[in-house]
């Protein structure tokens, strides 16, 4: 940063001093092809993000029903949903137990299967393809099938659990029970979590193994000196994609329980849906969209900044 | 067992407990291997689940126990789902949309990965670091005011919201992956072209792009599941029953024919064929696409 903007005032000092700029002519020509090419993005990064996010906390300050003109409220907005919404607060409370139950239970499961899958497995490419292909089928499709093996008396789910002669919840129809078949559920779309921890895997020196087993490592030992400090920028990466992810949820909800049974899966998301485009109350739902915006950013940055104490990067501490 | 006594030195490494280590090897590959197979019933079990129904007649759905073969197969059960809403315009929406926003996001995203992987300006860094944290955002933070835009520009209940967001740098995923495929490639490469009189625009689509094809393909194949997949901003701007993709199709018929378990296992089984399909052909970009943007995130 400092030298970039040392460079800019000497290039500066010098524009004013009417010496010719240090830019050459082939450096200013690439620099100005470099922003023509990145220009789709900057319009679309400043027309399609930024603009709105600027655009929605303006909205979030009135009282806009869409059809009538905008009316200016102050903080009006965010004064009744920090005090006077109870819904706000369930859909903050369902919002934050599906995210800290699913992010972990997610991440060791897709490690456990990356660990598997790094094994000699004969036939691993097919395991492979089995274990992340719920990953890529559409969520609409996704909620169908699950609609249905949640079904308490016909689903396959309680018919297995009655073999063992218990009869199973009601699963995604019982208040109790809704947010956690929701949870079970994205368990089963941890593939790409799996693929992303398998390439770490692969990723790591085998060099590494073979001196910590000369020194007497066993295999847990292997796994807790070697794999995991090795593994943890990618787990680091993972958690925080997978925290922002689980935040958007909304598409399940949406189908499987619309938002039930008694607002037991009113996800944010969801009443941010509604709000806006079910009751029209888009300074209502701009508010809670930016909190949306600011817990996701104040959690995302507060594990980036965690990553100091817990995450490996090699180089900058010594060899292992 | 072992014939002859191993220099002490081997013993401490591999002599000694290689054995043991052979044994345990065949335990622990067999549990491995349970484990696996186990696992894979366990994932496997809601396709099976969805398939056996949807050929299933409805007095046989439900049943306790429930039957695994269906008997009879009624495969016309797909014939019917697929009739009684118009389940081909929904594909052929679909497909517009997806192919459109495809191609908007490869030229964009590859345009764009080419200015951060190769040239040099003033402030590219910065803007690369604000790439990465637009990563970050909750796009439904967004969504209000663009769907205020879009009405205003008369865009609802048309594709281009669609479709020309994706023409203006795609996703900073993309984006990502294809600069760091670019600096894969060797810098010689440009600087033969510039002393051959290329300028950069040519240099990069006669020279790199053809090198990126894996890339590019990596890109497309999860740009076409994205936009295939997408539900919430298209239940947002197409309200117009003709103009569903096949997302708000099926939750369409959900709506209208909620238990007709059979008919519906058929229609989400018909509507995810095309994202299984293209899985099982490209695959090894699938999980080479995640590995670059995951494990170099």
């Amino acid at each position: 940063m400092r030298s970039r903007q040392a460079q800019i005032g000497q290039a500066a000092d010098e524009l004013a001093a009417g010496k010719r700029p240090r830019m050459s002519g082939i450096a200013r020509k690439e620099a100005i092809a470099g922003y023509v090419a990145i220009s789709p993005w900057l319009l679309g990064f400043l027309i399609f993000q930024l603009a709105p996010i600027l655009a929605a906390f303006y909205i979030s300050s009135t009282e806009w029903r869409i059809l009538s003109a905008p009316e200016f409220i102050g903080v009006r907005n965010f004064d009744k949903l920090l005090f006077k919404d109870d819904l706000f607060w369930q859909s903050i409370k369902v919002t934050v137990i599906y995210v800290i139950f699913r992010v972990p239970v997610s991440a060791v499961l897709s490690l456990a299967l990356a660990l598997l899958m790094n094994q000699q497995l004969a036939g691993r490419r097919l395991f492979r393809t089995i274990y992340y292909l719920p990953a890529v089928i559409p969520l609409v499709a996704v909620s169908m099938m699950w609609i249905w093996i949640f079904n308490p008396e016909y689903g396959v789910l309680n018919s297995f659990i009655r073999l063992f002669g218990i009869e199973g919840p009601q699963w995604i129809h019982s208040s109790r029970w809704a947010l956690p078949a929701l949870i079970i559920m994205s368990l089963w779309q941890v593939g790409t979590g799996m693929v992303i921890f398998l390439a770490g895997l692969q990723g790591i020196p085998a060099h590494l193994y073979e001196a910590a087993t000369i020194d007497g490592a066993n295999t847990w030992q292997r796994f807790l000196k070697v794999t995991l400090p090795m593994l943890s920028p990618v787990v680091l990466f993972a958690l925080v994609m997978n925290v922002i992810g689980s935040f958007q949820i909304f598409t399940q909800a949406y189908i499987m329980t619309a938002g039930g049974p008694g607002n037991a899966t009113l996800f944010l998301v969801l009443y941010i849906y509604r709000n806006a485009f079910e009751w029209f109350h888009m300074g209502y739902a701009s508010a809670l969209a930016w909190v949306l915006f600011v817990v996701v950013l104040v959690i995302s940055l507060a594990m980036l900044r965690s990553s100091e104490h817990w995450v490996h990067y090699e180089g900058r501490i010594g060899g292992a | 067992m072992a014939t002859g006594h191993p220099p002490r030195t081997m013993r401490n490494t591999i002599g000694l407990p290689s054995n043991r280590y052979q044994l345990l090897n065949w335990t622990t590959r067999t549990l491995i291997h349970l484990l696996a197979l186990a696992g894979a019933a366990a994932f496997l079990v809601p396709f099976l689940w969805m398939i056996s129904t949807s050929l299933k007649p409805m007095e046989k759905i439900f049943q306790y126990p429930p039957q695994w073969m269906p008997d009879p197969i009624l495969w016309r059960n797909y014939i019917e789902a697929l009739t009684v809403m118009p389940f081909g315009l929904y594909f052929r929406n679909s497909i517009y949309v997806t192919v459109l926003s495809v191609v908007g996001q490869i030229l964009s995203s590859a345009v764009v990965a080419y200015g951060f992987a190769r040239l040099r300006f003033p402030g590219r860094n910065i803007l690369f670091i604000i790439l990465l944290a637009t990563m970050m955002l909750p796009w439904q933070v967004t969504m209000i005011p663009l769907f205020i835009l879009y009405r205003s520009l008369d865009w609802i209940n048309t594709y281009y919201p669609l479709i020309v967001p994706n023409f203006l740098g795609g996703s900073p995923f993309f984006i990502f992956l294809l600069r760091q495929f670019f600096l894969t490639l060797p810098l010689e490469l440009d600087e033969a072209a510039k002393l051959d009189g290329c300028g950069p625009f040519r240099i990069l689509w006669q020279i790199l792009l053809p090198l990126a094809i894996p890339g590019l393909t990596t890109v497309a194949i999860f740009s076409f599941l994205w936009n295939w997949n997408e539900f919430l901003w298209p239940l947002i701007v197409l309200n117009d029953v003709d103009k569903w993709t096949i997302p708000l199709g099926l939750n369409g018929f959900r709506d209208q024919y909620g238990t007709d378990w059979n008919h519906l296992m058929a229609a989400s089984f018909v509507a995810s064929l095309p994202v299984i399909i293209i899985f099982f052909i490209f695959q090894g970009y699938f999980i080479q696409g995640i590995a670059t943007t995951g494990a170099k995130g």
